[in-house]
């Protein structure tokens, strides 16, 4: 048996028959970063030796008395979320040797159930981009290619659960950084309603649009770590004071009767044919059983984009304030007085793509500009929300592409904001109106990569997602199909 | 043209930190005085990924104060980030308000020479202060401590209403006073709890557009204040006198030299790009909440005031003096209630205690003795056991050495001495002494008497009970 | 849209970034393409639309005024680059 192929739930049985020890699996996994690492690249930190440390402590209190379903189970972590005593670097040279001095929430929760923090996990430079090519540190492989990008921002998080070097992870997503590499690595990613996970501890990008959530290798790992870290946080106001769920519970391997709209306008131009192929294959599955399938129109997505990269960039140049060389953070050596000091620690500390980023927000803010462009994507935004609104009046959920394509060549557009902007055009939408969204793999394409499929919820139904997506993952059994090999595809 | 040609316009943006427990944001606490970066956490040090909660005292307080100056309290408002850089400053902007302040359209009224008038309020906002640069003693660069960052305050923008130094005095007064009275603010202005950034401009008298202003910022002490607008409408005179054309700019002022000085360069113009902090949720208050804060009112100074009349008798200006401070008025009151002699009492505020207020420069916060030790001073007077020139010496001791009037004229043996075996002995003492000025008073110079009372008194430090001196004296004279 | 390299270096200003000569073409180059995209908001139909500001209608969620201290006072110094007597310090700054 190997232990790392099994999904959360699988190893839960085998700890809980007594079949498996937390320090059998730890080390399993250890020995898989160990293999696979230099390959795929997943890791900012490693955590090995912590791990295996707390896993046999662990054993020792298993032996002595009640634990908990989730005590001893590893986890990874993106690097973007906060973890007291261990780096939080967000792939930027900025906090190349950042300790944060507390906890994320979501961290305090995997904490209080005994989860194992294996280490922290590559992402593109504060979370801005789609292949992770933006780290600081390293590029990040697609463990079905490695010669492909593993998607982004949680690049990371995805690729490591694909490669079985953890058993899931935790990712966020401002604009598709969970589900667009969940997409990309043939895995389940699942960004949740804004305001159901607290952002406590979560290196801001953009505020208004950010959200933690699970990547995993299928739907009932997602239900069970959307379980964890969901709930009320009084240190996050925009965090909802809502009943807890369990997920779990709404995974009925049922959709009859399930209205399923399709707006056409995300199969149209600019989507790759083998994708709109796995996609109308996916809708036949969803009619086969049972649900009632609509074509309809949703005619935001070309608002959404350059609405979601106004919002998020002049939050983002905000948020990034802070990151000025005085109290933590990287400080250039040599400056003249303050001034310089502050100019040359960010334009060293920050890579391209987040000065980039910056001078857009600042200047989407700056007078003269402001009502053009923010105020004007504030509007729209309220326009996206309104449109959701109508739809699901009428539908359950939407489903479309999450990703325009499969994983593309590294290199091929790191040189082309625009262009890698444009690949979230199918995501970016769920996170204007705050609404849950989930990737799920529907196939791979002629070469054998992976496609994912995204289903849109209103918000807080996660339920509702979920149960859509674990009724097509028991139908078309993806993990059992396809396994990412490794292969160094041909450029 | 000389001053007198031409009409002084000034508006004043007024800084006052509220006397909540904890920061806007964060859990740690606003004393004043700790040591560097003790009273700070994850929050108010802008470390990445920590967000804000809003302290509901600070929004109570805002309101409060809003509907102590007969501001419309609005009930849409937001947080919005006002984005600079500066080391005091740590996430690199500052949560304030922009376009939905808490409260607006309000009034304060004040009795200048020129008679009574109301001074309009724009707004009143709510905003986080910012830390404290240190400067280190070797010269090696500035230290940053941050205690004071994210310690609540409201900024009170006053319409360009007032016309004078004298009316900008006169509403300052009024507003810390009114801020003292709800208890929304200490207004400690040797701490910086209130200051304001002056806005001067002038026009030829009649004309219809506002002159380019001038801004100077951060000013705490009323002297400073007066003395800062009495120079800068020279100056602006001079300028336009000479033809030249005031620049519209932040100043500084230099309380040795008594000048102003420019500050920043033009070219750094800011742009704060203000946008709603989307870490925050809006305000909505509901009616109740308003009429709730409302009720729960304390009694203002006009109200105050007008009472001392009636209920006490005082004159206008003893009322407007005594009402000027919520703690003078609340000694007031106290002490006249234990004592049952408000007249004694408000003879005591009016006179040595607000002389030795002006000497000290002090404000009435700082009076280190309480309502019940004046009332004490007070009945040892009526009672006799101390003269009332004891007395002051009492009170400057209280200002001093705080503590009980009675330990104090016991340790220092200040009890008047009442005893008529022991005055008895002090007078045949002093006529033995003395004996031209028995001849003069006896030959019928009255004054005599005053001498040989005084150097009783002499004798005694002060301690005898002068009528029963005189009495003796009379009696042994005959 | 046309930014000039005036209207870069103000805004890198702004933002506290310094933007080297030999990258201005780029950042003006990729600044305007994106501008020219953003531009579509302005064909978008607002009007009368509301501005949205975060995507949840929650309101006054305010925190209690009782004091927490932290107590980990030391670790929210330790990423200092530079501080003495408990500061973080920094050039000279001439008020």
């Amino acid at each position: 048996m190997d232990i790392t192929e099994l999904t959360v739930h699988e190893l839960q049985e085998k700890l809980k028959n007594k079949e498996l020890t937390s320090y059998d699996i730890t080390k399993a996994y250890v020995d898989r970063i160990e293999e696979k690492e230099k390959d795929v690249q997943a890791f900012v930190t490693t955590l090995e030796n912590e791990a295996l440390e707390k896993a046999s402590k662990i054993e020792e209190e298993r032996k002595s008395g009640e634990v908990g379903i989730f005590t001893g189970i590893p986890i990874g972590i993106k690097d973007n979320i906060c973890t007291k005593g261990v780096k939080t670097t967000c792939s930027s040279k900025m906090l190349e040797n950042f300790v944060s001095p507390y906890d994320a929430t979501v961290v305090e929760k995997l904490n209080k159930e005994r989860i194992i923090n294996l280490g922290k996990l590559n992402m593109d430079e504060f979370a801005m981009g789609g292949s992770t090519e933006y780290s600081y540190f390293k590029k990040t492989r697609n463990p079905w290619d490695l010669n492909k990008v593993p998607g982004g921002s949680s690049g990371g998080s995805a690729a490591a659960v694909a490669a079985n070097m953890v058993p899931w992870a935790l990712g966020s997503d401002t604009g598709g950084s969970i589900r667009q590499p969940a997409s990309f690595c043939g895995v389940v990613g699942l960004k949740p309603t804004y305001g159901l996970v607290s952002r406590y501890g979560l290196v801001a990008f953009a505020s208004s649009l950010d959200q933690i959530g699970p990547i995993t290798k299928d739907v009932y790992d997602s239900a069970m770590l959307l379980n964890i870290i969901t709930g009320h946080d009084e240190r996050d106001t925009t965090s909802r004071n809502i009943e807890k769920k369990d997920y779990t519970k709404a995974l009925k391997n049922d959709v009859k009767g399930l209205k399923i709209g399709v707006p056409k306008e995300f199969f149209g131009e600019g989507i790759n044919e083998e994708v709109k192929e796995k996609l109308e294959e996916a809708i036949e599955t969803y009619k086969e059983l049972g649900a009632e399938i609509e074509e309809f129109s949703l005619d935001i997505a070309k608002y959404s984009l350059a609405t979601y990269y106004i919002i998020a960039c002049a939050e983002a140049s905000s948020n990034l304030g802070r990151f000025d060389g005085i109290r933590y953070g990287y400080r250039a050596k040599e400056f003249k007085d303050l001034k310089d000091l502050y100019r040359k620690s960010r334009s060293e500390g920050f890579g391209e793509e987040v000065k980039r980023r910056i001078i857009l927000g600042t200047y989407v803010l700056s007078s003269g500009y402001y009502d053009a462009y923010y105020k004007k994507a504030q509007q729209v935004r309220t326009l996206v929300m309104n449109e959701f609104n109508k739809a699901f009046q009428k539908y359950d959920v939407i489903l479309t592409p999450t990703s325009p394509t499969v994983a593309f060549d590294i290199g091929s557009k790191s040189n082309n904001p625009l262009e890698m902007y444009l690949a979230d055009i199918c995501t970016v939408s769920v996170n204007i109106a705050g609404l849950p969204g989930i990737s799920v793999p529907c196939g791979v394409d002629k070469k054998g990569m992976p496609i994912g499929m995204q289903l849109i919820g209103n918000k807080f139904e996660e339920e509702t997602i979920l149960n859509a997506a674990y009724t097509f993952e028991q139908k078309i059994k993806f993990r059992e199909n396809y396994k990412p090999t490794f292969r160094k595809g041909e450029k | 043209m000389a001053r007198e040609d031409y009409e002084v316009v000034i508006g004043l943006e007024v800084h006052a930190e509220l006397s909540t427990k904890t920061k806007i944001f964060c859990s740690c606490p606003t004393s004043f005085g700790a040591s560097p970066n003790t009273h700070v956490c994850p929050i108010c040090m802008a470390m990445p990924g920590t967000l804000p909660v809003l302290n509901e005292k600070v929004v109570e307080y805002a309101v409060r104060a809003g509907l102590a100056t007969e501001c419309t309290i609005s009930q849409d408002s937001k947080n919005d980030r006002k984005n600079y850089f500066y080391p005091d400053l740590p996430k690199a902007y500052q949560i304030s308000q922009y376009d939905k302040p808490l409260c607006e359209h309000g009034k304060i009224e004040i009795e200048p020479s020129t008679g009574r008038k109301a001074v309009g309020i724009t707004r009143i906002h709510i905003e986080e202060d910012a830390g404290k640069l240190n400067h280190d003693d070797f010269g090696r660069g500035s230290l940053v401590d941050l205690n004071r960052a994210g310690v609540p305050l409201i900024e009170i923008v006053s319409e360009p209403d007032l016309r004078s130094s004298e009316e900008v005095d006169l509403y300052l007064r009024k507003l810390k006073s009114i801020l003292e009275y709800i208890e929304v603010s200490d207004c400690k202005m040797q701490e910086g709890s209130l200051r304001a950034d002056v806005n001067v401009s002038i026009r030829k008298k009649g004309a219809k557009e506002f002159g380019t202003r001038t801004e100077m910022k951060n000013m705490n002490s009323f002297r400073s204040i007066t003395r800062a607008i009495e120079y800068e409408i020279d100056r602006q005179v001079d300028v336009i006198d000479n033809g030249g054309k005031i620049e519209q700019e932040t100043l500084r002022w230099d309380e040795v030299s008594g000048k102003t000085f420019s500050m920043r360069d033009k070219e750094d113009a800011q742009d704060y790009r203000y946008f709603p902090d989307p870490d925050l949720v809006a305000i909505k208050l509901s009616d109740e909440y308003i009429e709730n804060i409302k009720n729960t009112l304390p009694e203002l100074p006009e109200s105050r005031k007008q009472r001392y009349l009636t209920e006490y008798k005082l004159s206008e200006k003893d009322a407007n003096i005594i009402t000027s401070s919520k703690y003078l008025s609340d000694l007031f009151e106290g002490a006249s209630k234990i004592c049952n002699n408000p007249k004694a009492v408000n003879n005591w505020i009016i006179s040595d205690i607000s002389r030795i207020l002006n000497e000290t420069e002090m404000d009435p916060v700082e009076i280190p003795f309480d309502s019940k030790q004046l009332a004490k001073l007070v009945q040892l007077i009526d009672k006799g056991t101390i003269s009332s020139s004891i007395a002051k010496k009492v009170l400057v001791e209280m200002f001093e050495h705080p503590r009980d009037p009675e330990d104090i004229i016991d340790e220092k043996g200040w009890v008047q001495i009442s005893d008529e075996g022991a005055i008895k002995e002090v007078v045949l003492k002093v006529l033995e002494n003395n004996p031209k000025s028995v001849e003069d008073y006896k030959a019928g110079k009255e004054k005599a008497l005053g001498f040989l009372v005084g150097q009783a008194m002499k004798e005694t430090r002060g301690k005898a009970n002068p009528q029963m001196l005189n009495q003796m004296f009379k009696e042994e004279l005959k | 849209m046309q930014v000039s390299k005036e209207e870069l270096l103000h805004i890198a200003k702004l933002a506290d970034l310094e933007i080297n000569e030999n990258e201005i073409d780029n950042y003006l180059a990729n600044l305007e393409d994106i501008l020219n995209f953003a531009n579509i908001v302005n064909n978008a139909p607002v009007e009368g639309l509301d501005i949205t500001i975060g995507a949840n209608e929650a309101k006054n969620v305010f925190r209690k005024d009782e004091v927490k201290v932290f107590t980990d006072n030391e670790s929210l110094l330790e990423n200092a680059p530079d501080k003495d007597q408990n500061m973080f310090r920094i050039p000279k700054v001439i008020e």
